[in-house]
């Protein structure tokens, strides 16, 4: 009679798994095998069929400047994205967790940019940089006298503009676990810090923030993740130009598989891609988790 | 500490925390300056100027949007009626049925959270072109519909429901998928509408995979639709730009000023893992 009921559960939790995981298998972890497969073939062209060739995907790839360059770009752009915005969230929510006058006003004014679409608010800013009669122009002009300066169109500024958008866009998607995490927080530890005669600064950097280790590390997993996923904005604000200056990897792969139409190279790029971002994925968690403090 | 410095203190903390804000809603207050100004307004700042919704009817004369706003329409409750179906089954499967290769099964759903199907384009492209669904709305919701965030995120909220309540409803003769649909689905609730938020909002903001799989006015979702028509170089006002992004974001702009607190809180709750 157990026996029976065993069995039953057996078929009933594969059958309930089975439209799940026939979607999964498909879109996610069979593509990811095949891409690996594709990566040791040549792109098929008309009707000259793929052809196995081996590791000449992987040896062009490292003799391939602008890979590098991306690479470089992109890691750039996840040193400059993550711990900006990251710390800004924090600080936001550090503000709208008080009682604060209008404070249903300022949350809402740091969690709109969430909501927005990236594709959308690009073309604000867009305008924000034009050189001549944009924002920036029109401030540093009026205030220093500043010449014009083409923001996105400088290899120089280029990737630090696309920057500025992305923490602005960020910030506040963070913020919103760090308020959970706040509010989790129980007053009474504040509150026996206060009474030991524990200023702000040393109640924030002694309690509150070690029991914010847990979200840090799933905020910043997800920072990491979206550092390299986040490409949207690049279409509108400069298309990986000048010379390749703000082209992120996935953006790159998009341009080798859809503009060239080069797909074994895409399918080696995403590898990179895929173990790059396991590599950090686990290099995080295992950094993490020694300072972590579970409940 | 005396009373005056704890002041001092606050205030500047106010003071602050206003400065960033105003800072962070600049953007979309300068878009809705522009898009209810004449387009010689568009970069010098009037208090007096007069107002004009001409813009948003030349935006929405100079592109499909209607066709855009349906075809998004479309399809985000395609996706998420997929993703409330799928996810309903296989977090059931998950928080109370017994079965080898739970564990492995589990894990590969949750690779899901690292590997988006955004980044699988190529391949994901290819099999498009296999089916037959290139330029078509399910082509851009399928890779989407089985959400490992969103089977994670049920599992959770079912594994917390007592096990008490669903033996009494067999006891009472219901089936399997009668307890699930009498007790677990109405209890978990609040979990189905935080997700749908999130999935609607993230999904409507879809960007890199729609501009792949779609190329015709018929499919296209709005966000590729307003980068096609913001890209157009043919002296395009700034003005039109900012009524044709307005629109575009509108829908979710206004919806979450009024669902603002389940908004927030349903992202703070998708935050708790």
């Amino acid at each position: 009679m157990r026996d029976l009921t065993l069995k039953r559960d057996w078929i009933y939790g594969w059958l309930l798994l089975l439209p799940a995981l026939v979607f999964l298998f498909a879109f996610t972890h069979i593509p990811a095998v095949t891409t690996f497969l594709n990566s040791f073939f040549s792109t098929p062209r008309g009707r000259r069929p793929a052809k196995f060739i081996g590791i000449d995907n992987y040896e062009r790839m490292i003799g391939d400047p602008v890979f590098w360059k991306v690479l470089w770009k992109n890691l750039w752009y996840a040193l400059g994205t993550i711990p900006l915005s990251v710390g800004l969230a924090i600080v936001m929510a550090l503000w709208v967790n008080e009682k604060l006058a209008g404070r249903s006003f300022v949350r809402m004014a740091y969690f709109t940019p969430t909501v927005l679409p990236l594709i959308a608010v690009a073309n604000i800013w867009m305008f924000f940089y034009t050189p001549g009669f944009g924002l920036f122009d029109q401030i540093t002009g009026a205030l220093f006298g500043w010449p014009a300066s083409n923001y996105l169109g400088n290899p120089d500024t280029a990737l630090n503009a696309i920057i500025v958008v992305t923490i602005w866009k960020e910030a506040g998607f963070f913020m919103i676990f760090y308020l959970a995490a706040l509010q989790a927080i129980p007053v009474s530890l504040k509150e026996a810090a206060q009474i030991e005669g524990a200023g702000r600064w040393t109640i924030f950097w002694r309690i509150t923030f070690p029991l914010l280790m847990p979200t840090t590390l799933f905020v910043c997993v997800n920072a990491v993740i979206n550092s390299f996923r986040l490409v949207d904005h690049i279409f509108i604000l400069t298309d990986g130009g000048p010379d390749n200056a703000s082209a992120l990897l996935l953006f790159y792969i998009y341009e080798v598989a859809f503009r060239f139409w080069e797909t074994a190279y895409g399918a080696t790029l995403t590898v990179a891609l895929l173990v790059l971002l396991s590599l950090l994925a686990i290099g995080q968690f295992f950094f993490f988790d020694r300072k972590v403090h579970y409940k | 500490m005396t009373g005056a410095g704890l002041d001092l203190d606050k205030l500047l903390n106010t003071l602050a925390a206003w400065a960033l804000a105003l800072l962070w809603v600049l953007p979309l207050a300068y878009a809705v300056w522009t898009a209810f100004h004449p387009a010689a307004y568009e970069a010098r700042f009037d208090l007096f100027a007069p107002l004009t919704l001409e813009n948003f009817s030349k935006a929405w004369e100079a592109a499909p949007f209607a066709r855009y706003f349906l075809n998004t329409f479309l399809l985000v409750s395609m996706i998420l009626a997929g993703q409330f179906f799928l996810c309903t089954l296989a977090a059931f499967a998950f928080a109370r049925f017994q079965f080898p290769g739970r564990t492995i099964l589990f894990t590969l759903v949750l690779l899901q959270l690292l590997v988006m199907p955004d980044i699988l384009m190529v391949e994901n492209y290819q099999t498009m072109r296999l089916l037959n669904l290139v330029d078509t709305i399910p082509a851009i919701a399928l890779p989407y519909i089985a959400s490992g965030f969103g089977i994670f995120l049920l599992r959770q909220t079912f594994m917390t429901i007592p096990r008490e309540l669903d033996e009494a409803a067999r006891i009472e003769g219901a089936s399997f998928l009668g307890v699930l649909w009498k007790v677990y689905i109405p209890l978990a609730k609040p979990t189905y509408l935080a997700y749908g938020l999130v999935s609607v909002s993230h999904h409507w903001n879809n960007f890199l995979w729609p501009l792949i799989v779609t190329n015709s006015v018929d499919t296209r979702p709005v966000t590729v639709g307003l980068s096609i028509f913001s890209a157009i170089d043919s002296g395009i006002e700034w003005s039109v730009i900012n009524a044709a992004t307005l629109m575009t974001s509108g829908p979710l702009l206004i919806a979450f000023l009024l669902f603002q607190r389940q908004f927030v809180q349903s992202f703070m709750r998708a935050g708790i893992k």
